[in-house]
């Protein structure tokens, strides 16, 4: 579903990556690995279109995803980025509902329908209850599902996060990752940067092993059957 | 409490509330004033625009209502609604609650802008135009500068925005210290200090279109403000075009700001008060803040008026009152961000 031919990315006057090839199939689990500076936010934010590539193609289904709107991206990739602080105090479930705004005409607010979507993401993740609570006086935890709930209501087929499990304790990681292999079910492909190896293991499908400017790509070895 | 409160009422009845609020605030100052006018009198003259009635009234208070207490109270309801609404858009373009048209050079580029048309004799139009072109230049400038800037956005927003006004100021000082002593430089300083004394049924009609043009689009955009207060690689990832929604608020809250500095002059502060009370009352959604952000202007506005020209024989002029209580407002703000 999505194809990364030769791409070559970094910020503005700093090449970090060099050559990165690899695809994403519906429902998998895709780990980003490698050291702090390693690249490995380098890497989602050229896949999200928040930096420009060099060189090199990123496709979906086939088709490059050079020159498209932030409208017609948000509705097939839909990005977590590491920290995320509302400067307002809006409440879940406005932020839930949110991700709509990609299938909303320019001058539009959204309707009954967008409301019962985003309910029903929220209740697919379990924070049904977190819906009139103030956003940014979460848990770590919480935090995440609610951005996750978001993006099941961007409709998006890739969600890719930064560092998602970076700031929370060991429960609230497996319970992020029981929400995210629930995701995969739903043949949404996950792709996320993170330190914690173990996790790897438990749910991975593939991982991208960053180092100094390289990204190698690792299938699931056979040998593991793949859990259900 | 303040969350439970939030749920029983829901948005419609909110918006009701204010503009309850708005009416009530708006008729009760036509019967301020050295004049006295009392409330039956005034009901029987707005009724008997639109039915037949005999007059008992005398041709003193009908004048006094049309000429001089309607010009003046639509000015104050339509250029503290204008004010609150552009800081109400700023703060959510910026991510910061701090900021308001003064605050970030736009009204202080818009005085200049006016002041210098004044100097040069210009038209109605020249004033709104020349204050239009020099409060987008100094938001421009402000918002170009912090782009650049990454430690504690929050401050130091406030402080491009006080470095880039201070800049037009001294160009309005100059402007001043060129003008004629004898008509300008008076009609000028008085201006500056924020007055709605001198309005005219004729600068309403001549606002009124400007204001209609700035509030209209900002209003269809009132979803799409949440996603950009999130911020630049959120909305962007979430489908927003931020760039060009980017320049419909900069025009649109800067053509509110320009046009109301060039019939009022500088009120400072409704654009950081208003929009913060109104928030604490209902919430950071656009859908609701717009709407009362508005109507809660317009009251305020029109209630400082009152204050302003009854409180004393004398007239204070606007900035003054705004400001006291503005400033105390902006510390308590300052004490409790985060929070």
């Amino acid at each position: 579903m999505l194809e990364v031919k030769g791409l070559t990315c970094g910020y503005d006057r700093k090449m970090v990556l060099k050559d990165v090839n690899f695809t994403v199939n519906p429902g998998d689990m895709v780990y980003i690995l490698g050291a702090n500076g390693s690249g490995k936010s380098t890497l989602i934010k050229s896949i999200v279109g928040l930096l420009r590539p060099y060189d090199g193609s990123i496709s979906i289904n086939g088709r490059p995803i050079d020159g498209w709107s932030w409208r017609e991206r948000a509705k097939v990739i839909s990005y977590i980025p590491q920290t995320f602080n509302a400067a307002f105090q809006y409440r879940c479930k406005d932020i839930v509902l949110m991700g709509r705004t990609p299938y909303l005409d320019f001058m539009s607010s959204p309707s009954k329908e967008d409301k019962e979507i985003a309910e029903q993401a929220m209740k697919t993740l379990d924070i049904l209850h977190l819906r009139d609570r103030i956003y940014s006086q979460l848990s770590g935890g919480e935090r995440q599902l609610v951005k996750i709930a978001q993006a099941l209501v961007q409709e998006s087929k890739i969600i890719v996060m930064d560092e998602p499990t970076n700031n929370l304790d060991f429960g609230n990681r497996m319970i992020m990752l029981k929400h995210l292999r629930k995701c995969t079910d739903f043949g949404i492909a996950i792709i996320m940067a993170t330190h914690f190896l173990e996790h790897a293991f438990l749910y991975a499908t593939k991982a991208l092993l960053v180092k100094r400017g390289k990204v190698r790509e690792v299938d699931r070895p056979d040998s593991r059957p793949k859990r259900r | 409490m303040r969350l439970k409160g939030r749920n029983a009422v829901n948005s419609y009845q909110y918006i009701s509330i204010f503009l309850a609020l708005f009416i009530v605030t708006f008729f009760v100052s036509f019967i301020i004033g050295r004049y006295p006018i009392d409330i039956i009198s005034l009901l029987r003259i707005f009724l008997s625009r639109l039915f037949p009635m005999s007059k008992t009234w005398n041709c003193t208070i009908e004048a006094i209502i049309f000429q001089i207490r309607l010009p003046r109270i639509l000015g104050a309801a339509l250029v503290g609604a204008s004010l609150s609404i552009s800081g109400a858009v700023y703060q959510g373009m910026f991510k910061n609650p701090l900021v308001s048209p003064d605050i970030l050079g736009a009204s202080a580029g818009a005085a200049f802008g006016a002041s210098l048309a004044i100097y040069l004799s210009l038209n109605t139009i020249g004033i709104q135009l020349s204050a239009f072109i020099f409060g987008v230049v100094g938001v421009m400038m402000v918002y170009l500068i912090s782009l650049r800037i990454n430690e504690d956005p929050l401050i130091s927003l406030v402080i491009i925005g006080i470095l880039v006004g201070s800049i037009f100021t001294s160009f309005t000082s100059l402007i001043k210290y060129l003008a004629d002593t004898k008509d300008k430089l008076p009609s000028i300083t008085f201006w500056l200090m924020g007055s709605l004394s001198s309005i005219k049924l004729r600068d309403i009609k001549a606002i009124f279109l400007p204001i209609a043009m700035g509030i209209g689009p900002l209003y269809a955009l009132r979803w799409k403000l949440n996603i950009l207060s999130l911020g630049e690689d959120e909305a962007k990832t979430m489908g927003l075009d931020t760039g060009k929604i980017r320049a419909i608020v900069i025009i649109c809250s800067t053509l509110l700001t320009a046009t109301s500095v060039s019939i009022s002059g500088v009120i400072g502060w409704i654009g950081l008060v208003i929009p913060n009370l109104s928030r604490i009352l209902v919430g950071p959604d656009y859908r609701i803040l717009l709407p009362v952000s508005i109507l809660l202007g317009g009251s305020y506005l029109l209630l400082v008026d009152n204050i302003a020209r009854s409180i004393i024989t004398v007239e204070i002029p606007l900035g003054i009152l705004t400001s006291l209580i503005g400033a105390p407002f902006f510390v308590f703000l300052l004490l409790n961000r985060g929070s």
